[in-house]
């Protein structure tokens, strides 16, 4: 029998606001064991919340930009429960009236995953194991997190790779969050269950904790599907658990039952006041959205006329997309800058985090300059290639590395005895191409390239080469 | 001459009858002498004092203005933080508890130069009527020793009815700034809540404690609640004082105000406090006042609504007692769980224990619709049918305690029958009005008796002036035979 693979998604994701939720202490990642912290986010007796009005605007942003409806009234809960990096004993979040509610995220493959609710709680301390004895740093205490809840609308691996890969760029754009799941700013939590396939009626889950990476996610949905299909199919049942996912063993493991027995006792905060929203605030903040990296491809396809693929790579990361926009300012054809950047430029940035960080040595100001040159038709296209790599190298400009003479192409002379050399010097390619191999041309081309070092115009060369052999 | 003992003193120090080391000196040597019997400090800070002292003497041989507080000698409840000086909630748990930090209330006060004495016994994290829940032991009542000073601010009311402190500030969640206030014959006042910034109280239940003055006189209450009720940034819940400063129409006629009197209030109270009640309905009346009866069936809700909120909040501020970051730690332990059970299991007392496993009860699942729920649908009840009160009356008058002081044990003896003796304070907590405890009489062996003046939200200025008026026309203060004689 086939099985068919249900998940939803629980997703943390960290704001980067400066200071923390319920308090005027630094959010940076780091630092120096509890030096983040005061009376308030180590919960000292009579201190009180005061809730950071950015942590509503950024959830807002969240919700917004995942087609959420934003509440007008929403309130703060406490959910109780006792563990050393707690230092109130109860964690500040939201239980019964989130911020955002029924959004959804589209995949490629045009299906939607419906979010259910998006709301704002604390963070946690950290409990730190060392010689045996167990520490607790309250640095992350505090710092303000959105929780992501989708529908169980997840049929496959890759929509869940599509899906987080997706809410990472689609925060980064907005601004809210770095999503950097190495430093734990990004967290999954996966419910899983199987299904004959065909069948409507839901199967027995389990929910894998804390992942922070994608990889990981998906070897364990993977390895989580299987397991629950063997189960099955030997005839025995899943058991609804939370698990931990081990990354060295590729396997999921109980927790020990500890979060389903806890009744978390949740009730309204009595510190904190309720949130209200009103719907002209939710429109400035609306208004304030920047294009999203879904309309800014289909923008880039029907409008600019790149390939979808090209305005995939571009828009993937947002200041890869301002970049290119600034770069392709006023030139004549948005394709060159397009190419540039994806030939050339993204030689030098190879890893996810550089293209997120996009910090190239050629500004976009001078690309632009560069691409203008070309269209104005002072450079050629071979020169401005060699130009570009040149000045990834070096960080200078294009005008510091074309002298005058470099521009303006070759006199007609120089480049008709160009020709006529090539031609001379070249008698089994010119043999070549009278017997019919056209391409044999290329090589004299390259010559005259060579011998102009790359201020000849290719296809002006092309042209009086092959004159040259018929007249000849 | 101003019945006002904070005017009076003042007025001493401008005019230098005496200086401000002079009165605080006398204070210290008056805790000396009698704490031991009354056991109101659990701690003393002679030093913090006369350096304040000292420096407000300067300040008056400089020629410069000093405000009405400055110098004068007070105290703080043990739940009210204090940067420097321990902080216990008078409970084993926070028993070496320094803050680091100080209150919004007493940085208010600290800047104005207050005189700190010490910090006050209480009712173990606030939760009793009689003080002795302190893991300190109780405070006693100046008036009669074998008498509890009632609680929880036992310590500010036993200090200040015997005279080892000028004034105090309490916290009141179901009457523990009236209650012993009453017991011990002074006045003493929960504002509205939000009037007060609660940052810096240690928490009991947080949508019902709020800070108040505990005076031997309604003026005064009057010039600590205009010093102390300011917005509070600290604090959400903090809206301070609405209007004037309550001191200018504190002493305006009364002619025409309505008193109103919800008979469920003098129903089931002891023969001789509703009779001195009966009294003082009759001075005002006298004063031109018009009385108003009416009836608040919903008021019988009110004692379950107080004892299922404020224990639920209680056992989720009360979590934090965990022995990690500070304050006691059991030792012998085998693992954390082992080290927090063990740490709360003997590092809280009691009562507290039992609250925290109430308010822990009502809001499990299964248990919170039942209990939670339903009370925090009744206090909406109580909170309309107060609001429908006061469109017919401006004040409602009524007794603070349907008895006087209790006899040392008897509280501890038996917690159900207490806890009754609330019902007629958490009203005013549970809809966050202000109410005011004023004594209005004795009973037959002498211990006082006190009767409420109760105010629509943020109308402090009126339970005041009508406070002062009775207070004017019938003064029922009585000094004890404890304390700094001046």
């Amino acid at each position: 029998m086939k099985y068919e693979l249900v998940a939803g998604f629980e997703t943390h994701v960290e704001l980067s606001t400066n200071t923390k939720i319920f308090c005027s202490c630094t959010t940076a990642f780091g630092g120096e064991p509890n030096t983040h912290c005061c009376p308030i986010c180590i919960g000292l007796p009579g201190t009180l919340p005061k809730l950071n009005k950015k942590v509503v605007e950024y959830a807002i942003r969240a919700g917004l930009a995942t087609n959420c409806e934003i509440a007008e009234i929403s309130k703060m809960d406490r959910k109780n429960y006792c563990y050393p990096d707690l230092p109130k004993a109860y964690q500040i979040s939201q239980y019964d009236k989130p911020l955002c509610e029924h959004g959804y995220i589209a995949l490629s493959n045009g299906r939607k995953i419906r979010i259910l609710r998006i709301h704002i709680e604390e963070d946690a301390g950290k409990l730190v194991h060392r010689r045996g004895d167990t520490l607790v740093d309250y640095n992350r205490g505090g710092v303000p997190l959105i929780e992501i809840v989708t529908e169980p609308d997840f049929r496959s691996v890759d929509e869940a790779k599509e899906y987080v890969e997706k809410l990472q760029n689609i925060m980064r754009y907005i601004g809210v969050s770095d999503c950097k799941m190495q430093e734990g700013s990004m967290r999954c939590d996966v419910n899983i269950s199987v299904r004959p396939e065909g069948s409507e009626k839901l199967g027995t889950r389990t929910e894998i904790k804390n992942m922070n990476s994608i990889t990981f996610i998906a070897k364990a949905m993977e390895y989580e599907y299987s397991r629950q299909v063997d189960l099955i199919e030997s005839g025995e049942k899943v058991i609804q658990e939370t698990l931990r996912y081990d990354d060295v063993t590729n396997t999921t493991s109980g927790m020990r039952g500890k979060e389903d027995a806890n009744d978390y006792r949740y009730f309204r905060d009595p510190d904190l006041v309720t949130i209200t929203v009103p719907r002209s605030y939710v429109e400035e903040i609306k208004e304030s959205l920047p294009e999203l990296p879904e309309a800014k491809k289909e923008r880039y396809v029907s409008e600019l006329g790149l390939p979808e693929s090209d305005a995939i790579l571009l828009t993937k990361y947002r200041k890869v997309a301002e970049y290119y926009e600034k770069a392709s300012e006023g030139t004549k054809n948005p394709k060159t800058a397009a190419n540039f950047i994806i030939g050339q430029i993204f030689r030098s940035v190879e890893t996810e985090s550089e293209k997120e960080e996009f910090n190239v040595s050629v500004s976009a100001e001078n690309l632009n300059e560069l691409i203008m040159m070309l269209d104005s038709g002072k450079i050629k296209m071979n020169l401005a290639k060699s130009t570009l790599d040149k000045m990834l190298e070096t960080g200078k400009k294009a005008t510091e590395l074309i002298s005058e003479s470099d521009m303006g192409g070759l006199d007609d002379s120089v480049l008709n005895d160009l020709c006529r050399q090539a031609v001379e010097n070249n008698p089994k390619a010119v043999s070549d191409y009278i017997a019919g191999k056209e391409k044999a041309v290329k090589a004299m081309v390259g010559f005259v390239m060579k011998n102009s070092r790359g201020k000849a115009d290719a296809a002006l060369a092309e042209q009086k080469i092959i004159e040259i052999i018929k007249n000849a | 001459m101003s019945e006002s003992k904070i005017m009076q003193l003042h007025e001493s120090l401008v005019k230098k009858e005496f200086s401000c080391r002079e009165l605080t000196e006398k204070y210290i040597a008056a805790i000396e002498k009698d704490n031991s019997t009354l056991n109101a400090y659990v701690t003393v800070t002679p030093e913090t004092a006369l350096g304040t002292a000292d420096k407000v003497d300067a300040k008056i041989s400089a020629g410069e203005e000093i405000s009405l507080l400055e110098g004068i000698p007070m105290t703080l409840k043990d739940n009210i933080s204090t940067d420097g000086i321990r902080t216990t909630c008078c409970s084993k748990i926070l028993e070496d508890y320094t803050p680091i930090y100080d209150a919004t209330v007493w940085k208010i006060l600290k800047a104005q130069n207050s005189v700190l004495l010490g910090k006050t016994n209480m009712d173990e994290f606030a939760m009793g009527s009689s003080c002795e829940n302190s893991y300190f032991g109780g405070a006693k009542n100046p008036h009669n020793v074998g008498h509890v000073a009632g609680g929880s601010s036992g310590g500010v009311a036993s200090a200040v009815g015997g005279n080892i402190a000028v004034y105090g500030l309490g916290s009141d969640t179901g009457g523990s700034i009236r209650q012993p206030a009453s017991f011990c014959g002074i006045v003493g006042m929960k504002p509205t809540y939000g009037a007060v910034s609660r940052f810096g109280l240690i928490a009991y239940a947080s949508s019902l404690d709020q800070i108040g003055p505990i005076t031997t006189n309604v003026e005064d209450t009057a010039i600590v609640y205009d010093a102390i009720s300011q917005y509070d940034p600290m604090d959400s819940t903090s809206q301070g004082r609405k209007g004037a400063a309550v001191c200018d129409t504190l002493k305006n006629d009364i002619k025409g105000m309505k008193i109103g009197i919800a008979r469920e209030y003098l129903e089931g109270i002891r023969e001789d406090v509703r009779i001195a009640v009966e009294n003082a309905i009759s001075v005002y009346q006298s004063l031109g006042a018009e009385i108003v009866y009416f009836n608040m069936p919903s008021l019988k809700y009110a004692l379950p609504v107080y004892y299922i909120i404020a224990c639920a909040e209680a056992s989720s501020n009360l979590g934090r007692y965990d022995g990690i970051r500070y304050g006691f730690k059991a030792e012998n332990y085998r693992d954390v769980n082992d080290m927090v059970k063990k740490t709360r299991s003997t590092g809280f007392g009691e009562e507290v224990k039992r609250r925290i496993l109430l308010g822990t009860y009502v809001l499990s699942s299964g248990y919170y619709d039942a209990y939670y729920k339903k009370a925090q649908n009744l206090r909406g009840t109580i909170v309309q049918a107060f609001k429908k009160a006061f469109q017919a009356c401006d004040v409602i008058l009524a007794p603070t305690v349907p008895m006087t002081a209790f006899e040392n044990g008897h509280a501890v003896s038996d917690p159900v029958e207490t806890y009754l003796t609330d019902i007629c304070t958490v009203p005013v907590n549970i809809c966050g009005l202000p109410g005011v405890s004023v004594p209005c009489g004795f009973d037959a062996k002498g211990m006082p008796i006190g009767m409420q003046l109760i105010g629509d939200s943020f109308c402090e200025a009126k339970i005041l002036n009508a406070a002062w008026q009775y207070e004017k026309t019938a003064n029922q203060f009585r000094a004890s035979d404890f304390g700094a004689k001046l």
